[in-house]
């Protein structure tokens, strides 16, 4: 079975050159097709998991590398690996890409650009899958890169809305800005090492990179002396942080949203954006290169945690439901960073697994919701759990498990999260705690505005959507509530594939548990407060705390800022840049020319009259002088005649008397 | 066979033109035709010479017979890991470039007749090992671009023909008497490359070695062009046909990389080394600077031009870290060099596509102004995939040749300029957001009603096209079998510099 | 015996004439005519010194008789000329004829 895993990766790939070539003649249009490679995908994953079971959960060990690029005395390899984290990820991947693929089916239906979208989604699998289950870093960064690609297709899918290309175009470049971060980290290690491959980078960490130091001056900070571990692992981090929409780079996942609703659940919720929470989990020994509170992971949590209150308190206000989905999103991913920052390794990717499944659900109900309703402002909803009870069940089932309402997926990996905030970054808990009841308001608030009270627009006429929409929302469903069974206190099966050596699970805490779900309870509670039995109204609530709101909802101008900041300059340098090379750079080049020219010019004017001049003069006296001769030539034989005579007679005189 | 097949690439054109030059200037078609067939040959054989010469390393292909004996000059041709895949590249987009001029109107005989001359030119380059015929081969090169620039040009194509030709003929002059130099300091025997580089005449002599140096640097320089000497590449492209700006930008422009790489590094290696991290400043503010002026760019024309003074940065960057003073060691050096003489081949490929490609828009709307076009990928959609691929590749996209290129030039740039490198990286993203920036103003938005009813690319258009596309995806997704020629001259060239 | 000088003197007197007279005339019968004098000028001479300086033999005659051959020669080729100047221009004035003017 292990031996199939090259095919994972490399069937949708095929299928999506598939797709692009032949698209419409294909079976269903192509879909087909795309949803046959990831099922095959799929279950290939499920039989490796099977096998591994049947063999007590020991996580498999596969890889295989070709040479891919000899350079000087070395060669570079490219090959794919599997091991507990990638199979988990594998999972993941299969498991919610394959219920997209079917859901989009249903709601794709009728684009005119529907083979094209199954070709996407395809090439998006394929690099996903191949990120999954790289062996080394440059493959990483190789696949990091397409699925910012596809990612970028994707979202400017229905390119002819301005909204949609402009946001396709900063997902790019934002992600590319942190991608820089990544490579100079890849840059860092390769020359450290000398491999890209991971198990060379790891096995050099405790002996090269965590002993060498560097000292560089940073901005504000001044002159400092980091270990190269800790450098290269900061740098990836700003990958990660570009990918998984981390503060400040987090501006381009909410701006995402504009791509169809599938895309942002496979995509912006439940793959793409999780790979910089993978890539921290895949690099751990690097950034793990030292003991609990190393520079890397301290820097990794203050962000993770920066991040999930900030984009909870946005969620806050948004009246867009994808809006509030990605808020969510971005303080989930905090969330798993500061997981990860901690030391939880298992609990950071724990929740990723968990988040996978019940955000994906989230999205998709999402997708139903603006399917049957034609608009995504939840002011313009209500009252949709009567028409729509399918999709309202399952959003319930999926906002239960995000909200960490026991025992729901997401209670059991939020509780590992702050189960090692506790133990080891105390503030970090009591932000995870204040997200959680950040999470939980502003879920239950989007629950109520759109599917519980009256219909608040009586021109929508809702409609539940088609058996192929609805059946992976009930997959997903019921994902959100068994996902966290896999690693209970007592069953920690998730763990046996999942963990670092250096960094053991602490024991279950009841107080722990307690406290996440009282905090999710309280959420709940308050947005049921105002929003169902509207004990405060909101808009007394908005009156009230009116400078927090206006920089809630104006996203606490991180947008405005990175513009001013960053994007405004650069267009102005470029202009610059333009200018100087018009009038500068060019300019001296022309002034050569043109002085070139006037040179030639006096020269010209000396060569016409004075060199030339002396020429001339020549030819001017011998013609004055054939002027003055030719008066002889009258042209009469007389003259002549007198001529020769008088030639005559002075020979004569010249021989006889001289 | 083996000594012949370069002399038979070389002037194989030579022959095809005096078989145009036979043919009756109203049979047009028959021209075209007859000239797209006869570029074939050279075309499989340098596949073939690129087949053979895998996985082997050192001049080989060799042929040598005295010329002028009195001043010593030979007829000595050669290749080796550098030039194999540039005549590989010259071949090819010749090829293609005479395809994609099957639209040509005016003047049908000359403007083969001189595409054929140029081709000549070009191999003669890339083959010569002889200074005297590699002098006489680079200027041949020249005078059939002046004219395709000149004659079939765009409205200012006087100024850029001219400029094109002085700028260029000032770096030449500079070249010849840098080789002069050389030639003399060897006691006046031999115009030899190999053998000139092997007795290194200059070495130890500061002042002498430095001036001939830069008169050899500035020579190849505003060919590649570096900065500041790029200015006549934005004119130039913009006025040239479409067919010649492929040329321009994806060989000539390689002739002085090639300078530096053939010339300049091996023959005056210690000097190289003393000047090399000015070549790495010079080469950031190529990119850098590149990517800014062509985020300014409104002329769809320009910006490439613009953009190709940001890819050949990386290329001299590659050249600079190789020859660097620091301690890198033999794999650094020979990476850089890998990445260098990658990017030479990919950027050719890429480039060369993104010329074709504007020549397409701008042949159906008459305009290359990027702020009138808008939603064209609903309208031409075969135009918007290969205007996609080949705009992420130029970004440098992984699994682009572009990619692989420039991670190896920043790979073998690391260690001798970190803060370079580094700051280089911001041509990156300024590269990807004025790509970016392109495709939206051409491709996307909603669609402009001037061009609804653009029609397609047509088969002419995707036969000179699709190659390239297959060849930046090919090297860029599995790059083994052009580093496999491209090494071994990597190493041999590294080793000179020592390691460390 | 006459003494030598009295015919040389003769001889060029008559040549003077004729030169006076080629330089001079306007009329071409007339310039002809005085080449004709200044040919017999000549004869004179020719004749004169012969029988003075080698009187046994007949040199200086038989010259003369050539020149009163080539004398009728030219007289034939310089009349026919003036007719056909007469033929164009109906006057045979030598001044008007000065075709190979500068």
């Amino acid at each position: 079975m292990l031996e199939l895993t090259p095919l994972i990766p490399a069937l949708p790939l095929a299928g999506s050159a598939l797709i692009a070539c032949f698209g419409g003649r294909l079976p269903g249009q192509g879909s087909y097709p795309a949803i046959a490679t990831l099922a095959a995908g799929w279950l290939i994953a499920l039989g490796i998991l099977g096998q591994t079971l049947a063999h007590g959960a020991h996580p498999p060990h596969w890889e295989r590398s070709i040479v891919w690029a000899p350079t000087g005395d070395t060669v570079l390899r490219m090959g794919l690996a599997l091991d507990g984290l990638g199979l988990a990820m594998l999972l993941v991947v299969t498991t919610v890409s394959l219920l997209v693929h079917i859901y989009s089916v249903g709601y794709m239906h009728g684009d005119p650009r529907y083979p094209r979208f199954f070709s996407f989604l395809q090439l998006f699998s394929a690099s996903m899958l191949m990120l999954v289950l790289a062996d080394n870093l440059l493959l990483l960064y190789i696949s990091w890169e397409l699925v910012g690609l596809s990612s970028y297709l994707l979202i400017g899918f229905w390119f002819q809305k301005p909204e949609a290309m402009r946001a396709a175009k900063k997902a790019f470049i934002v992600t590319r800005l942190g991608d820089i971060g990544l490579f100079l980290g890849l840059l860092t290690l390769f020359n450290a090492v000398g491999s890209v491959a991971f198990q060379d980078i790891f096995a050099a960490v405790d002996a090269q990179l965590a002993t060498t130091t560097v000292s560089f001056a940073l901005p504000l900070i001044g002159k400092v002396v980091w270990p190269l571990a800790a450098v290269a692992a900061i740098l990836i981090f700003f990958g990660a942080m570009g990918k998984s929409a981390q503060f400040p780079l987090h501006v381009w996942l909410p701006d995402a949203m504009e791509g169809p609703t599938p895309v942002s659940a496979l995509i912006h919720a439940a793959t793409m954006v999780a790979a910089g929470v993978y890539l921290v989990a895949r690099m751990y020994p690097v950034f793990h290169y030292t003991d609990h509170g190393s520079l890397a992971l301290t820097f990794v949590a203050g962000v993770g945690a920066v991040t999930a209150l900030m984009a909870a308190t946005i969620g806050l206000v948004m009246n867009d439901i994808k809006r509030v989905l990605a808020y969510s999103t971005v303080s989930q991913l905090g969330y798993m960073m500061m997981g990860l920052g901690v030391g939880g390794y298992t609990a950071g990717m724990f929740h990723l697994f968990t988040h996978a499944f019940f955000k994906a659900g989230l999205f998709l109900g999402s997708g139903s919701v603006i399917h049957g309703t034609g608009t995504q402002d939840i002011r313009e909803m209500g009252g949709l759990a009567r028409r729509m009870p399918q999709t309202y069940w399952t959003f319930v089932l999926a906002t239960a498990a995000l909200a960490g309402i026991f025992p729901f997926a997401g209670f059991w990996s939020k509780d590992e999260i702050l189960l090692d905030a506790w133990l080891n970054m105390r503030w970090v808990f009591y932000v995870g705690l204040a997200g959680g009841v950040l999470t939980a308001f502003y879920m239950g608030r989007l629950v109520i505005k759109t599917f519980l009270g009256e219909p608040r627009q009586p021109d929508i006429h809702a409609h539940e959507s088609p058996a192929v929409m609805t059946t992976p929302l009930w997959i997903l469903g019921f994902l959100s509530i068994t996902a966290g069974l896999i690693n209970t206190p007592w069953n920690p099966v998730f763990h046996h594939y999942v963990s670092f050596a250096q960094a053991e699970a602490p024991p279950f805490s009841l107080a722990i548990a307690a406290a996440g779900t009282a905090a999710a309870i309280l959420g709940l509670a308050g947005a049921l407060a105002v929003y169902r039995w509207e004990l405060v109204s909101a808009s007394t609530l908005r009156r009230m705390f009116r400078p927090l709101y206006v920089l809630f909802s104006n996203k606490w101008y991180v947008d405005e800022i990175l513009y001013a900041l960053l994007v405004k300059p650069l267009f102005s340098v470029c202009r610059a840049a333009f200018a100087f090379d018009r009038w500068i750079v060019d300019g001296l080049v022309n002034l050569v020319g043109w002085t070139g020219l006037v040179l030639s010019r006096i020269q010209g004017w000396l060569d016409r009259w004075v060199v030339d001049g002396l020429v001339n003069a020549v030819g001017y006296a011998v013609r004055g002088a054939g002027w003055l001769l030719t008066r002889l030539q009258t042209g009469l034989a007389q003259t002549n005649v007198l001529l020769a005579f008088a030639g005559l007679v002075a020979l004569v005189w010249l021989l006889v008397y001289r | 066979m083996e000594r012949w097949i370069l002399t038979v690439i070389t002037f194989w054109p030579l022959v095809v033109l005096a078989g145009v030059l036979c043919i009756p200037g109203r049979l047009e078609r028959f021209i075209k035709w007859f000239s797209i067939v006869g570029s074939l040959p050279p075309l499989a054989l340098s596949v073939w010479l690129w087949m053979d010469y895998s996985g082997q390393a050192g001049m080989r292909y060799v042929m040598k017979a005295p010329w002028i004996s009195a001043i010593g000059v030979d007829y000595h041709v050669g290749a080796d890991g550098l030039s194999v895949p540039m005549f590989f590249l010259t071949a090819l987009l010749t090829t293609l470039s005479l395809i994609y001029s099957l639209n040509i109107t005016v003047r049908v005989k000359e403007y083969f007749a001189l595409f054929l001359l140029l081709q000549t030119g070009m191999f003669g380059v890339f083959a010569s090992l002889d200074y005297f015929l590699f002098y006489v081969f680079w200027e041949i090169s020249l005078v059939p671009m002046y004219f395709l620039i000149g004659i079939w040009g765009g409205p200012r194509r006087e100024y850029a023909a001219i400029k094109f030709f002085l700028y260029t003929l000032v770096g030449s002059v500079c070249m010849l008497l840098a080789i002069l130099a050389l030639y003399f300091a060897t006691g006046a025997e031999t115009f030899d490359m190999l053998r000139i580089a092997e007795q290194q005449p200059f070495a130890g002599r500061g002042v002498v070695q430095s001036l001939v140096f830069w008169a050899l640097f500035l020579g190849f320089a505003i060919k590649v062009p570096v900065w500041p000497f790029h200015t006549w590449l934005p004119d130039a492209h913009v006025e040239a046909p479409t067919a010649g700006s492929v040329i321009l930008a994806g060989v000539l422009l390689k002739m002085g990389c090639y300078g530096f790489l053939r010339i300049l590094l091996p023959t005056l290696p210690e000097v190289s080394a003393q000047y090399s991290l000015w070549i790495g400043v010079l080469a950031l503010i190529s990119i850098v600077y590149g990517a800014f002026v062509a985020m300014a760019q409104m002329d769809f024309k320009k910006l490439i031009a613009y953009s190709s003074v940001n890819h050949m940065g990386y290329v001299m960057l590659g050249i600079a870290a190789a020859s660097s003073l620091t301690a890198a060691d033999l794999t650094d050096r020979a990476t850089a060099l890998n990445g260098a003489m990658l990017q030479m081949f990919s950027h050719g490929v890429i480039t060369g596509a993104l010329f074709l490609l504007v020549g397409v828009i701008y042949e159906r709307a008459h305009t290359r102004d990027l702020r009138e076009f808008g939603g064209l990928g609903a309208v031409m959609s075969r135009y918007s995939v290969a205007l996609w691929a080949s705009c992420f590749a130029s970004l440098g996209l992984p699994g682009m040749s572009g990619f692989v290129a420039e991670f190896f030039v920043f790979r073998g740039a690391f260690p001798a300029y970190l803060l370079l490198t580094c700051l280089a990286t911001i041509g990156l993203v300024v590269t990807a957001a004025y790509l970016l920036w392109t495709i939206q103003r051409v491709l996307l938005g909603p669609t402009n009603e001037r061009w609804a009813k653009l029609p397609d690319m047509d088969a002419r258009e995707v036969v000179s096209v699709l190659p390239l596309m297959i060849l930046m995806v090919l090297f860029g997704v599995y790059p083994k079998p052009i580093l496999d020629i491209l090494n071994g001259f990597a190493r041999q060239l590294a080793a000179l510099f020592g390691a460390g | 015996m006459i003494p030598t000088w009295w015919p040389v003197a003769l001889s060029a007197l008559l040549f003077g004439i004729g030169l006076f007279g080629l330089l001079s005339r306007r009329n071409a019968i007339a310039i002809l005519m005085c080449i004709e004098l200044m040919l017999n000028a000549a004869n004179i001479n020719l004749v004169a010194f012969s029988r003075a300086v080698t009187p046994q033999m007949l040199t200086g005659q038989v010259f003369a008789i050539f020149v009163m051959a080539i004398a009728a020669a030219e007289a034939a080729v310089g009349l026919a000329i003036v007719i056909a100047l007469y033929r164009n221009r109906e006057r045979i004035v030598v001044d008007e004829v000065d075709l190979l003017r500068w």
